[in-house]
């Protein structure tokens, strides 16, 4: 058994290399008929570009912070779905006030939030801003679906046998709703960090990645764009990863 | 005071009366068997009385302060959780419940506490189901077709155990088969509906 996850993982990993070898080929095939460092810089440029980044203590700090301000954004918009969502299953006004709102900001393209809420919130905010509007929509979409899919049999249990309003919710409505969130949670993720950094393009706060994607851009060292671009993927990827892991972990404990 | 159903009239969609003026008093100890054709009204009719659903009109009364037990023909396990927590859960004290524990041990499931009802087969967790109603320690006990997938023998010793920690609390039991009303000690009262009546 051991054995056989071992030759599963690496062969998985052996797939995975093979597709990369592949697309960074077509990526040097690319820019060598191009053979313009200015619109398609070649895989080794931009490789040395990132190994540059890296080794600064500044694109270390630009990351973080970046990061640190898309995850309060993602973290409050989880709040925020959650609230929306319990408001609008329990009361019929939260409903006809809340949810066309909300399906109106899912439907909104980012960059004509993100410019018009420049004109009201402060530079370092607005990707926070963003990020959190694009994770409420969507925790409050799936938690309201999980929410009406509660097994009304359980609940019915719960109301005979008198456990009351706290026991019902922790034990009986919020395990059923979980793997409804812990899907929400992995959309939302990669949704936030992309729109957070399109914000930051377009918003330019003094430490981000964006600002530093506009500047390369700007001064047209299109290595520098690539390498940030990649340093945006990676995160996103590890983000992916590190939130499949958790839904692993906990969300197995709430599947019927 | 006898838990009472007086003129209780009830459907589910407004149109097609389940109970229409029906009425009955049942004892404040001893078991009670209702027997009659599937789609009677036999369900509904412990729904009232459980407090799941409301009469539109007519009344059910001598249920305060009552706790019911209630076996339903679905096992209603939470899935989440573990044999032990599901039992426990009811009778009150969540996680240390020694109860939950001496209960499922007489339903023969004392190697099985800690296993997910995915884990268990339809007659374990019908088991686990019951061991639920038993360790509540309610006032009176439903049982609506409690001992589906379970073996004849199993059931008689399982109804013994009921008729031992209800022994001077009402028993509600619907099924279609006499021996269980026999195994319960129960009076049988046949209906017949819908809307449902004596028949």
């Amino acid at each position: 058994m051991r054995r056989f996850t071992i030759t599963l993982k690496s062969n998985k990993l052996f797939k995975g290399l093979v597709a990369a070898v592949f697309w960074v080929g077509v990526w040097q095939l690319i820019s060598m008929a191009v053979a313009q460092e200015l619109l398609v810089p070649a895989p080794l440029a931009v490789l040395s570009a990132l190994s540059g980044l890296i080794k600064t203590m500044e694109f270390w700090r630009i990351t973080g912070i970046s990061l640190a301000r898309i995850m309060l954004g993602f973290l409050s918009g989880i709040a925020a779905g959650c609230i929306a969502a319990a408001l609008t299953t329990r009361f019929k006004a939260a409903d006809c006030i809340i949810s066309p709102f909300l399906r109106i900001v899912r439907a909104t393209p980012v960059a004509s939030f993100t410019i018009l809420a420049l004109v009201w919130i402060n530079n370092d905010w607005l990707p926070v801003f963003i990020s959190f509007l694009m994770v409420v929509p969507i925790v409050w979409s799936n938690l309201e679906s999980g929410i009406k899919q509660i097994d009304v049999q359980l609940l019915e249990m719960a109301k005979v046998y008198r456990l009351g309003f706290l026991k019902t919710l922790i034990f009986v409505r919020i395990p059923s709703v979980m793997p409804y969130f812990m899907a929400a949670c992995a959309t939302a993720m990669g949704f936030s960090w992309k729109s957070g950094i399109a914000a930051e393009v377009i918003s330019r706060p003094g430490l981000s990645v964006g600002r530093q994607l506009y500047n390369a851009k700007i001064y047209l060292e299109t290595p520098g764009v690539f390498a940030w671009t990649i340093t945006v993927v990676l995160i996103s990827l590890c983000l992916e990863k590190l939130l499949a892991a958790a839904a692993k972990k906990f969300g197995s404990r709430f599947n019927a | 005071m006898a838990i009472t159903l007086r003129d209780v009239s009830f459907s589910y969609d407004g149109n097609k009366k389940i109970l229409d003026g029906f009425s009955i008093e049942f004892p404040e100890k001893g078991a009670v068997c209702l027997m009659g054709p599937s789609g009677c009204g036999k369900t509904t009719l412990l729904r009232l009385i459980a407090g799941l659903e409301h009469p539109q009109s007519g009344t059910v009364t001598g249920l305060e302060g009552l706790r019911a037990a209630y076996v339903f023909q679905e096992n209603r396990l939470l899935p989440w959780m573990t044999a032990f927590d599901n039992v426990a859960i009811a009778s009150g004290g969540f996680g240390r419940q020694p109860d939950a524990a001496v209960w499922l041990e007489k339903m023969g499931l004392g190697g099985n506490q800690l296993k997910r009802p995915k884990e268990l087969s339809g007659g374990m967790k019908q088991r686990v189901a019951i061991a639920r109603a038993l360790a509540a320690k309610a006032n009176f006990i439903i049982l609506d077709e409690p001992f589906a997938g379970l073996d004849i023998s199993l059931w008689q010793q399982i109804s013994d155990m009921i008729l031992t920690e209800y022994s001077d609390k009402l028993i509600i039991l619907v099924t279609h088969i006499p021996e269980q009303a026999v195994a319960l000690k129960a009076d049988v009262i046949k209906l017949d509906g819908p809307p449902l009546r004596f028949a």
